[in-house]
């Protein structure tokens, strides 16, 4: 059985799956990244929009991941992008809350020395707020790219493609290779995202704060 | 079939056959998943406070299983031949539960305060009734903040299970979209996201109720 794994494991509807997947949430999480973190760094200027961005993406992670997709055939079709629309929709909240969180709890003595040094509010923002408040942006990107990576799976059932679509054809045609072909490397394209962005946290983490880096909201 | 998004007549004429039914499956799978996982995690929790270095291993392979995706998840279980059906997305909601639980139960009984501790031996508890009589109450704001994610979690991917035959509202979710009926697709899709977001702010309410007394600050650090 192993062999046969194998065999499906190099063969071009690999590839070409494995390609989409890569594709699907890559792109996912980049425009994810471009819409949140701005969003955060906008709603970090007042606490009650902070507060209501963490909120509303608080019910927003609370909604199912085949639900969003799903949702999103009636409305978009099938296809590469309602999927990529559906798996950015979910990648949002846990970029959003972590950043808000992250901007919100940098120090204000931080901001009003940077400010008593000249800084201007966008120096501050780049050269202070942002690098203190990394590690738990990080932390928030770490949550969103696990979650796209597992959530693209899903994106076969709207015609998105993906690694997926092995696993499903492996489920309908009662096929243990297929099934394998398909569930291992997903799984471990899911758990490589995540070590990796654990080393991306760890070194997004400023020198000065390694020590206190413990802090991780969830 | 149909070029309304929402026909209502179909939801009237599908509630007590399919639509109810669904729910019902979805609530019974994800409350025994969740239930199974705790009856596990609660003495393993309890376990890796006295014996501290078994915290980092059952963290990292609670882990490793929490980050496998769902689907991938069944379909290892099915191709190891266990038949498709509710036991392959039981084991595999219970699996996805652990590492929650566990961790909060651990991070429970650590915030009880040691002058409690001490004031409990010093009026004679044995330490077995100091973990029921002492501990596990003063942890089980903690414990119920786990249980609330792990519940969130468990509605969500049950939807998933649908595929796998184990029934609930993923069901209406996937016959709508092999009978490209938006209709089935959007009644699984909002009720499964209702009930995530009332189990959600539900377990919220019993965890606030359980803690009167502090600060909601270590539940936002568990």
């Amino acid at each position: 059985m192993a062999g046969r794994v194998w065999e499906i494991i190099q063969s071009d509807a690999f590839s070409r799956a494995l390609g989409e997947h890569l594709r699907l949430s890559a792109w996912a999480l980049l425009v994810a990244i471009l819409i949140a973190l701005p969003l955060a760094a906008l709603v970090s200027q007042s606490p009650l929009a902070s507060f209501l961005a963490i909120n509303i993406s608080n019910v927003g992670r609370a909604v199912p991941s085949l639900a969003i997709l799903a949702l999103a055939l009636p409305f978009l079709g099938l296809g590469f992008r309602p999927s990529l629309l559906a798996l950015t929709v979910l990648a949002i909240p846990p970029i959003l809350i972590n950043a808000a969180i992250g901007l919100r709890e940098v120090p204000a003595s931080v901001v009003e020395s940077a400010r008593g040094m000249g800084l201007s509010t966008g120096q501050i923002l780049t050269r202070i707020r942002f690098p203190i408040a990394a590690p738990v942006i990080f932390a928030g990107l770490r949550t969103s790219a696990v979650q796209v990576v597992a959530s693209a799976t899903l994106a076969t059932f709207i015609g998105g493609g993906g690694l997926g679509g092995l696993i499903v054809r492996g489920l309908q045609r009662n096929s243990p290779e297929y099934q394998l072909a398909g569930a291992i490397p997903v799984a471990l394209l899911a758990i490589s995202t995540e070590l990796g962005f654990a080393a991306l946290q760890r070194l997004a983490t400023p020198k000065g704060l390694r020590i206190s880096s413990r802090t991780r909201p969830a | 079939m149909g070029d309304e998004l929402i026909r209502w007549r179909w939801v009237r004429n599908n509630l007590g056959d399919q639509i109810l039914p669904a729910l019902w499956q979805h609530v019974v799978l994800c409350a025994v998943s969740v239930l199974i996982a705790l009856v596990i995690a609660i003495p393993i929790g309890i376990y890796v406070t006295r014996h501290r270095s078994l915290y980092t291993p059952v963290t990292f392979i609670t882990g490793v299983l929490y980050t496998i995706p769902s689907l991938s998840f069944f379909a290892m279980l099915i191709s190891i031949g266990i038949p498709i059906g509710r036991t392959p997305a039981i084991i595999a909601l219970v699996a996805y539960s652990l590492l929650v639980l566990i961790r909060n139960v651990v991070v429970g009984i650590d915030s009880v305060p040691r002058e409690t501790l001490e004031a409990a031996r010093g009026m004679g508890l044995t330490s077995r009734q100091i973990l029921r009589q002492v501990e596990l109450p003063l942890a089980l704001p903690i414990i119920v903040a786990g249980i609330r994610i792990a519940t969130v979690t468990t509605i969500g991917v049950a939807t998933i299970a649908a595929y796998i035959a184990a029934g609930g509202l993923g069901d209406l979710i996937f016959r709508g979209i092999d009978r490209d009926f938006s209709t089935q697709i959007i009644v699984g899709a909002v009720l499964a996201t209702l009930l995530s977001i009332i189990a959600d702010f539900g377990l919220l309410a019993v965890e606030r109720q359980l803690r009167p007394w502090s600060r909601r600050r270590a539940a936002r650090a568990a």
